[in-house]
């Protein structure tokens, strides 16, 4: 998929507690908050770890492979800008390292895709200095 | 040992407006044309009311509704935040202020054009522009509440086997009941699960007829004491247990809100799942009726779907009738004020699909967010 044949969603705001997280994305890498206390990989990031509620934290690389989770497919265009871009799939990959992060599937059709199917990360860039981790099949 | 709580506090009123696609007159009008219906069933003066409640996302503030009913001194008001499914939550927390004294009448209101003004289901008015922890789902696409709630249905549909044709059944059933209640807005429209089965995808799994109306209306409740509700015009729903759950836990999208409430709900309730007679569950999409009752515990996990195909929810011969009056589905969208009304209206014996000799009505509005048990008064 490229970024032209991608529906108009809305580009990420990335905030102070998040920043990282795209720079990494702009640089080919997929990182994840991990706390620099207990190690407790935190995604979406925030400020505190709810494991041990420390503020001190750092990124870990991920390998960028996971599998489907759960996904759905939207058939109606639930905001105007959408009309003519439907059907379209979001996924929810389970990363190996555990966290599940909520993307969109490049090369799978919608009636191929299953929860379990093995992925790997893509980085997609799509204006604005904005790289979005996207999947494609492993 | 019993909750403070247990049946210090009734519902004394209920009141609605007509439900339609376009009301023709404001949020605030919608509000007070409840209120007021409310108030009367009660057969309470509107000065004398001296607490206001509402969802965050109500357009009409409390002062704004005190002017018009000339409260005079406004002791108790407050919103709470989260979307629609804050209605049983708004319930707990007038209870608690009316057993600590702090208020002795309370009105619980909801006015919404949600079909002429702003539809929940469109990603214009949920969406966040890419803000805050949208930041990390509307660049992919989900924009509504629709969305998570679809991820979660198909995980369950994956972990327990349930299927899209077993959710269709709770869309059947809740439309049997509406055609038994004038108010509906699908009253006199009949659905089969063919109807269901074959009806477009919105977003894939819930089909058309897995997801709520868009209404306009106006509902509202108002609570005292349970000895004040004693000399009031209906027979009292006393609130043997009120509660709200939210989330703490980073989300696995199979657990709903109901699995952390439920062992805390029956314990504040000192009732157990089965000896419930009716409940109202909030439907804004069909497959989350199926996952509430497994997440509180009425069916094993699994069993939701074999249940509801099985005619359980049906107030037809059903073990457990649900959503008696055709719920958000078939009924009206009121964000659970509907279904509230419905619960007091069964302890009252005064439903159109009213359940024989009720003494316990569940009502939860929001998959866990939060419930009541309602009690009749012996």
């Amino acid at each position: 998929m490229t970024s032209e044949a991608r529906p108009p969603f809305p580009p990420p705001v990335p905030t102070e507690d998040n920043q990282p997280f795209w720079d990494a994305l702009r640089e080919g890498r997929l990182v994840v908050q991990e706390c620099a206390e207990c190690a407790h990989l935190v995604h979406p990031p925030r400020p505190m770890c709810p494991e041990c509620g420390s503020f001190e934290k750092g990124w870990r690389e991920m390998s960028g492979r996971g599998e489907v989770y759960s996904y759905v497919v939207t058939h109606q265009a639930i905001h105007p800008s959408f009309s003519g871009h439907t059907p379209y799939a979001t996924a929810l990959v389970r990363l190996e390292e555990g966290p599940l992060l909520t993307t969109n599937l490049t090369d799978i059709a919608h009636d191929e895709i299953a929860i379990g199917m093995p992925v790997q990360v893509e980085f997609v860039a799509i204006g604005d200095g904005i790289t979005l981790p996207l999947f494609r099949r492993a | 040992m019993p909750s403070p709580l247990t049946n210090r506090v009734a519902i004394a009123g209920v009141g609605e407006t007509d439900y339609s696609r376009e009301s023709g007159r404001s949020e605030m009008m919608l509000a007070l044309q409840a209120i007021k219906a409310a108030l009367d069933d009660a057969g309470i003066a509107p000065a004398e009311v001296d607490g206001l409640m509402t969802w965050r996302v109500d357009n009409t503030s409390e002062a704004e509704i005190a002017a018009n009913l000339g409260v005079k001194d406004l002791a108790w008001f407050g919103d709470i935040n989260q979307a629609g499914n804050v209605g049983a939550a708004l319930v707990a927390h007038a209870s608690a202020a009316i057993v600590a004294g702090l208020a002795n009448v309370v009105v619980i209101y909801r006015g919404m054009n949600g079909r002429s003004g702003a539809r929940y289901g469109r990603g214009e008015v949920t969406g966040r522009r890419g803000q805050g922890g949208s930041a990390f789902t509307e660049p992919f696409g989900l924009l509504t509440p629709q969305h998570g709630l679809a991820m979660t249905a198909r995980r369950r549909m994956h972990e327990f086997g349930t299927t899209s044709r077993q959710f269709g059944y709770v869309a059947v059933s809740e439309r049997e009941h509406a055609l038994r209640n004038p108010r509906a807005t699908f009253y006199g429209k009949s659905l089969s699960i063919e109807d269901h089965q074959e009806s477009r995808l919105i977003v894939d799994p819930f089909h058309l007829y897995d997801c709520c109306l868009e209404t306009d209306g106006g509902g509202a409740l108002v609570l005292v004491s349970a000895e004040r509700a004693r000399d009031l015009r209906q027979p009292p729903a006393l609130i043997r247990a009120a509660a709200q759950a939210g989330y703490a836990r980073d989300r696995e999208f199979i657990d709903t809100a109901a699995a952390s409430l439920a062992p805390r709900f029956w314990a504040q309730a000192e009732v157990a799942p089965s000896e419930v007679d009716v409940a109202q569950i909030y439907d804004h999409f069909a497959p989350f009726v199926v996952f509430a009752l497994e997440d509180y515990g009425f069916v094993e996990r699994g069993q939701g779907g074999p249940f509801v195909e099985g005619g359980g929810i049906r107030a037809e011969g059903g073990t457990l009738p649900v959503n008696t009056s055709g719920g958000h589905l078939s009924e009206a969208y009121l964000q659970g004020m509907n279904q509230l009304i419905e619960g007091v209206r069964q302890v009252r014996g005064q439903s159109t699909a009213q359940v024989a000799d009720c003494h316990l009505s569940f009502v939860d509005t929001g998959i866990g967010t939060g419930a009541l048990l309602l009690e009749r008064a012996s």
